[in-house]
This record gives C-alpha cells, structure tokens and sequence, in this order.
C-alpha cells in the first residue's frame, strides 16, 4: 500500500475523531458558564443544578479530547516529520503556545471546577468555569492559527536550507485567515453545544420528566442557538467564503463544482461532479448567484477549475464538492430550524409545540456532521498543497516510516477509538437517563456512593 | 539561545517526569497496595485533581521541543515510531481509566479499569526510561537527519540497535522501580490509616531496587556509549550531579525511616531530576547522538530554530510559566493534605 496515503489516511481520521470531543467542550463551556451566570445573578438555583448536569457530560467528552488530542501533538513528528522539520521554526509557536498556555489553565480550573464547588464561594466557582471557558477557547485558536499559515502563509522567510522561520510573531497570530477561520470554526462549536442542549430539553419535555431543567436547557440552547447559527452563515461564513475566493480560487472552484471560467456563474445546489466530462450530473442550479455572492454583482468572472493547471486541482474533487455542501445545507436548515424555534421561545410556546420538540431532539448529531464536512471542505480545498502555494502533501509525510508500520498504528487507533466511542455513548446516555440531580439530593447521593461502593 | 533552551525544554522534562511521575508511580502500585475498594478510591482520588495537569508538562514540553528544535523534534518522533505510538495508547488507556472507573458503579467495571490503570501505568515508565537510554546510547543517524529505529532486533548495542536493548530494558525498569517508589512516597504523604504505613513498606524494598539499578546503570551507560563521561571530566564541577543523586538516595531512605514522608517524597523529587539532569549533562551539547558517524550527531546548533522565533519565545514562554505555577501552586493548596473521600465531587 502506497505509504503516503496512509499517512494522510492516519492523520485525516485521528483528528476527524479527536474534533468530535473539542467542538462540544468548547460549545458546552460557553454554556455553562451562562448558566452559571443566571444562577448567580438570579439566584435561581435549577440554574445551577443545570450546570451541574452538564457538568458530568462535560468532563467525559472533555476527557475524550484530552486522550485524543495528545496523539495529534506528537503526529506531526511520527507521521509528518518532513514538514514538521521545514515548518517548525513557524507552526511549531503556536503548538507550543497552545500547551503553554492553554492546557495549563484547562487542566488546573477543570478539577476545581468538578470537584471544587463546596470549597469555592459562588463566584469562585463561576471563575474556575469560565477559566475552563477561557483555557478552551485560547486551544481552539492557536490551533486555527497553525492550521491558517498551512491555508495562508504569512509573516515567514525561508532559509537557504530550506526550513521555514516566523518573521513577525504578531504577523502569525493576526493572519486575516485566522481570525475568519477562527469565527467561523468557534460559532459552530457553539452551534454543536446548544443542540446538543435543547435536545436533551427536548427529549426530557416529550417524556415529561425534568421539565423545569428542559425548559431551562431549550432555552439557553434555543437562544444560543439561533445567534450562533446565523453568525456561522453571515458575517463569518461569508467573509470566509469571499477571503477563500481571494486568495485560494482553486478551492472555490472544487467546492462549488465550477469546470468552467465564465461571468454569472451559477451556484450549484445539488449534483454529481463528473471529472471526466468537466460537468456536473444531475445539476440543480442557480445562475448568477456565485458571481453575486463572491464579487457582490452578477456580471462578475469567476475563475473555474479549467483556469489551473490540473496538477493544481484539489483532490479528491468530488468529496470536497459534496463536504461543501453537506456544510452549507445543514447550515441552512439549522438557521432555519432555531428561527422557528426562537420565535415559538419568545412567543411562549415552544415547550408545548411537540412537533418542533421533535426536530430539535433529532437533529444533535447534525451539527458533528455539519462541523466535520466544514473541515474536510479547508483542508481538501487546500489540496495538493500542505502548505497553500508553497509545500506539497508528499514533500512532507516520514519517508522512513513504512507502509506496514503506518498501518500498524492507524488500526490500532481505529481499534482503540471504537471502544472509546462506545464507552462515551455508554456513559453520556446514562448521565442523560438519570437527569440532573436536585441540589439537595447531590450530596447525599456523593456521601452514600463513596460509602457503598 | 541555544544554551537557554536546551535546559528549558529539560526543565519541562524534568517537571513531567517528578510531577507525572507519582500519577505513574501510584498507577503501578494499584494492583499489590491496595488491599479494599475503599483504599483503591484513595489511591484515584490521591492523584484525581492532578493527573491531567501534571500530563501537559509532557504535551507543552513537546510541544516546546517541536518549536525549539524542529530538526530533533522530526527526527526523534519518526525515528522512535512505533514506541511512541505505543506510548500514546497508553497514555489513552491511563487517562480514560482514572475518570471512567467511578462512573458506574458495577465490581466488574471497575475490575477492569483497575487492572487497565495498572497495565498502563506499570508500562509507560518501561518506556520513558527506555526512551532516555536510547537518546545516550544513541541512533542510527542518516546523513539527512532521519533514522528508524524497530522495536527490538537482536538485543545489542550494535550497529543495529532497536528501541529495546539489553542497556535500553534497564534503563526502563530502572524508571519502572524509580517511579513506583516516587509514587509510594507520595501515597504515605497523601493518606492515612492502613494504607500508609503499606506504602512505606513498598516504598523501603523499592529503595533497595532503585539502589542497585542506579549503580548498575552507569557502567551500564558507559558500556553503551564510551564517551559518556566526556563531559564530566572536561569539567569536573559537573560531577556534583552524580554525588546529589547519591544523596537524594540517602536521603529518602533516612527521612523514610523515620516516617518524614514528605521529606522523603522531597528527596526521590530530587533524585529524579538529577538522574535526568546528569543525563542531560552527558549529552550537551548534543541532543541526539548518532551511533554511525558523529558528524550526524544531532546538535543544539543543527537543529536550534530561528532567533526571532527564540526571542519572542523566551518572552511568552516566561509569562506563561509564571501562570502555570501559578495554577499549580492554586490547585496543589486546594487539594492539600490527607485525601478523603468525604470530599465534594460530581462523580457518580
């Protein structure tokens, strides 16, 4: 088997795996930390034993995406080595940051946070929450920071042998793809969060259990929701579409399964890419609107994927075309479905409208789905390039680790992550089959465990 | 600049191995100290609020090394492949363990989680120790700065070494006992009662294991690598090392003696950090030795990064040190003294 493409095949699913555990900790942390908040300011203690309950699911994903996150750190050296060595005087900063100053804080305020709610005033533990907040959050950006130097180099120069050194530090860390990716990513990881939220609302509504705890998490999932599920499409998705279009037309191309240069291009909304005869089977499609939304006016030419070379087209074309739209679709079904949702909360009536209950419980894993194909489509669209413009994918995978011990290791982790799914669903449907537990009940139900166990 | 982080990135080294240690340590005891399932729960419990905290000093200090010393960084992480590959399982397997055992209440759950927190624990040291008596024996250097090293071929420090040896195998089972005992000390600081007085029983007959290994492992280390004492002689203030280990060893076993746990726990701390800074000072200024042609050598020079990376490096990573002692110093006051299982918690 070829070497490089399991390399590619190891890394792609150790961290597709590894970012279904962060997004929801980044969401969720948010979440928290306003529900704490209301408890606090309200003096409303559901509120509390809210958090309470999210807390318990919290620290199993959050556990989740230690243990999985730990190998990308080090893949870039097992499996990548050729590109870490260039491009670690550059990316090797903010990896480094974000141990530094990231999983420090995390780790620290995260056992305070679990365990430390009696020996902590109120405010105190509000502030191990939002640390924990803050500490995720910092994670999430130095790792789009390196993920947008390897989209859009900034702020380097190269030296004579080779390797790649940062010019300007604040360059790096102020990369425009980095602040649009870091927006756009950071909203959708609350969009996971606060489904995830009013689904649990939702399912303990349509059983009639819990119901002041479901009102509580449809709201603040349904208001969480609707914000971030329209910042994911405007500003953030749309700046991010229009910087692409700019500075990797390549990528737009592939995405939006556009063969041909022209003016008034369409937009695709349904189809099969057909690389052999450069079209789309099967195309429902919209003229004009792609030239609109890039360059604001229908006339605009927009360059289509015959405008390059082909050794330059991303690949495979196909998966990136339907990643994109898999994306984009969900996207809009959830602005659409937390609109609705919004509007029936604010009128008063959501928690009585059993057909919205439905949609909203049965809709959590879309956002994983929608999150996931919104990477593939960067880093796909970023293809034959792991280094946009400057380094390609087989300029950078360990040259002297084979085939045979590439796939040794990616089947145990296929193995491995397998029982670690299993127990995550395992242990997260029963803390959601037990519900949240009363403030007064919490501590009696702690005090006989360590007794009985 | 070169100087400067060669000791940083040891310095973080160092902190995981004297902070993680004890995680591992108590880790490789659990299957022979505890006698009930309470003092099982003491032991998780002794090590719950910190594990996760004292593993980033091993995350951060890669991550450290990766952009210090990109070069060494490439090379050692490919070149020792499958090992640490190994080693993040059993980082996986470690970590779920610790947090999953109490999350259902079932004798047959925590059976396995019990023996997988030992199997884990019990071989991630094998593996560190392993991993350091690879960096002073060396590897087989390309000229490109790459090498591949197997697990294991024929045992010897030969022209075709693998990452097991019969030099490579003491150096992990002389982490092994090191650790253990290190977590045996940290056990009788951390409890009471029945459990205590155990701990320190291990932790004596552990001493005498990591006495004789200590002296073994420098012939050891000379057989493997002839010039190891290169070094110490050209500046022989260096030899201080070698003596503070010999007293850190003194030390733990009189404080132990005596039942000064926290004194004792104090010295194996020492004893470990200067083990490693020995072995640091054997290697400067290399960073990995090539067992082909010296001129191969991974030096700080070959691979040290670019000084504005450096530069701005020293700035934030200073800053950012200052906040992580900062939350250790808040958390280690917080979950201080004796542990009880009285204590507030959400598990369960």
């Amino acid at each position: 088997m070829d070497a490089l493409l399991l390399h590619r095949i190891h890394f792609a699913f150790t961290i597709t795996f590894h970012y279904l555990f962060p997004q929801l900790t980044m969401g969720l942390a948010l979440l928290i930390v306003a529900l704490k908040t209301v408890a606090i300011r309200c003096r409303n203690e559901r509120y509390n034993e809210a958090a309470r309950f999210w807390a318990k699911i919290f620290a199993v994903n959050f556990l989740l995406g230690v243990v999985t996150g730990i190998p990308m750190e080090f893949q870039f050296g097992t499996n990548w080595s050729q590109f870490a060595r260039v491009t670690g005087g550059v990316i090797g900063q903010p990896l480094a940051m974000e141990g530094v100053f990231s999983f420090f804080l995390e780790s620290a305020f995260l056992g305070l946070f679990l365990f430390g709610e009696k020996r902590l005033s109120a405010w105190g533990h509000w502030g191990a929450a939002f640390l924990v907040f803050v500490g995720s959050w910092i994670s999430g950006f130095f790792i789009i920071v390196t993920n947008a130097w390897m989209q859009h180099p900034v702020a380097y120069r190269v030296l004579p042998n080779g390797e790649y050194e940062v010019t300007s530090f604040w360059g790096l860390l102020t990369n425009p793809w980095a602040l649009m990716q870091y927006a756009h990513n950071m909203s959708g990881a609350v969009i996971t969060g606060s489904f995830v939220m009013s689904a649990v609302g939702a399912l303990y509504l349509l059983e009639n259990r819990f119901p002041e705890h479901a009102r509580i998490f449809l709201r603040v999932g349904v208001i969480a929701g609707v914000i971030s599920c329209i910042t994911q499409i405007f500003p953030t998705g749309d700046l991010q579409g229009r910087y692409t279009a700019q500075h990797q037309p390549a990528a737009i191309a592939g995405m939006e399964g556009l063969f041909h240069t022209g003016t008034g291009a369409p937009i695709v909304l349904m189809g099969q890419p057909n690389e052999e005869t450069q079209q789309i089977d099967n195309p429902i499609a919209v003229n004009d609107v792609l030239s609109f939304l890039i360059y604001g006016t229908t006339k605009a030419q927009v360059e289509g994927l015959d405008h390059f070379p082909r050794d330059q087209w991303p690949q495979p074309l196909p998966l990136l075309f339907y990643a994109y739209h898999i994306m984009a679709g969900l996207g809009t079904c959830f602005a659409l479905l937390m609109v609705l949702a919004a509007f029936y909360l604010w009128r008063g009536k959501l928690f009585d409208t059993r057909w919205l209950l439905w949609p909203l419980l049965l809709s959590f894993p879309l956002p994983y789905i929608a999150n996931t194909a919104g990477w593939l489509t960067a880093e796909i669209g970023r293809q034959p390039w792991i280094v946009y413009g400057l380094i390609r994918v087989p300029a950078g995978y360990s040259k002297y680790v084979s085939s045979g011990n590439t796939l040794f290791t990616l089947l145990g982790f296929m193995g491995m992550y397998s029982v670690l799914a299993l127990l995550f669903v395992v242990l997260v449907y029963r803390i959601i089959e037990r519900g949240p537990a009363l403030a007064s009940g919490f501590a009696v139900a702690k005090h006989a465990s360590a007794v009985t166990a | 600049m070169g100087f400067i982080w060669f000791w940083l990135v040891a310095f973080m080294l160092v902190a995981y191995v004297v902070l993680d240690g004890f995680d591992l340590g108590v880790g490789a005891l659990h299957a022979f100290l505890p006698r009930t399932e309470e003092d099982r729960q003491i032991m998780l419990h002794s090590i719950g609020p910190v594990w996760d905290g004292n593993e980033v000093w091993l995350v951060a200090g890669g991550g450290t090394l990766y952009f210090a010393f990109p070069l060494l960084y490439a090379s050692a992480f490919s070149g020792f492949y499958l090992a640490l590959m190994i080693v993040l399982w059993l980082l996986i397997m470690r970590g779920a363990a610790i947090e999953l055992r109490m999350k259902i209440d079932s004798a047959v759950w925590r059976s396995f989680f019990d023996g997988l927190f030992f199997f884990a624990s019990a071989s991630l040291p094998v593996f560190f120790g392993a991993a350091l008596a690879n960096v002073i024996r060396g590897v087989p250097l390309r000229a490109d700065g790459y090498f591949f090293l197997p697990l294991w071929t024929d045992w010897r420090v030969g022209a075709e070494p693998g990452i097991l040896d019969w030099y490579t195998v003491i150096g992990g089972i002389l982490a092994l006992v090191a650790l253990a005992l290190h977590g045996a000390l940290y056990l009788a600081v951390k409890t009471e009662g029945d459990l205590q007085p155990r701990a320190r029983t291990f932790a004596r007959r552990l001493w005498i294991a990591v006495l004789t290994l200590t002296i073994l492992s420098l012939p050891a280390s000379v057989i493997a690598r002839p010039d190891t004492l290169a070094n110490y002689r050209n500046h022989p203030l260096s030899f201080a090392v070698p003596v503070i280990v010999v007293l850190a060893l003194l030390g733990t076993i009189r404080f132990l003696r005596q039942s000064a746990d926290r004194n004792a726990f104090l010295c194996s701390c020492v004893y470990l950090a200067a083990m490693m800074v020995g072995a640091a000072i054997a290697l400067y200024p290399r960073l990995l030795p090539s067992t082909t042609d010296p001129a191969f050598d991974i030096t700080i020079d070959k691979a040290l990064s670019g000084p504005h990376a450096l530069h701005v490096g020293l700035i934030w990573w200073s800053f950012g040190m200052l906040c992580a002692l900062t939350y250790f110093v808040i958390v280690y006051r917080m979950f201080r003294g004796k542990v009880s299982l009285e204590s507030g918690g959400y598990e369960h």
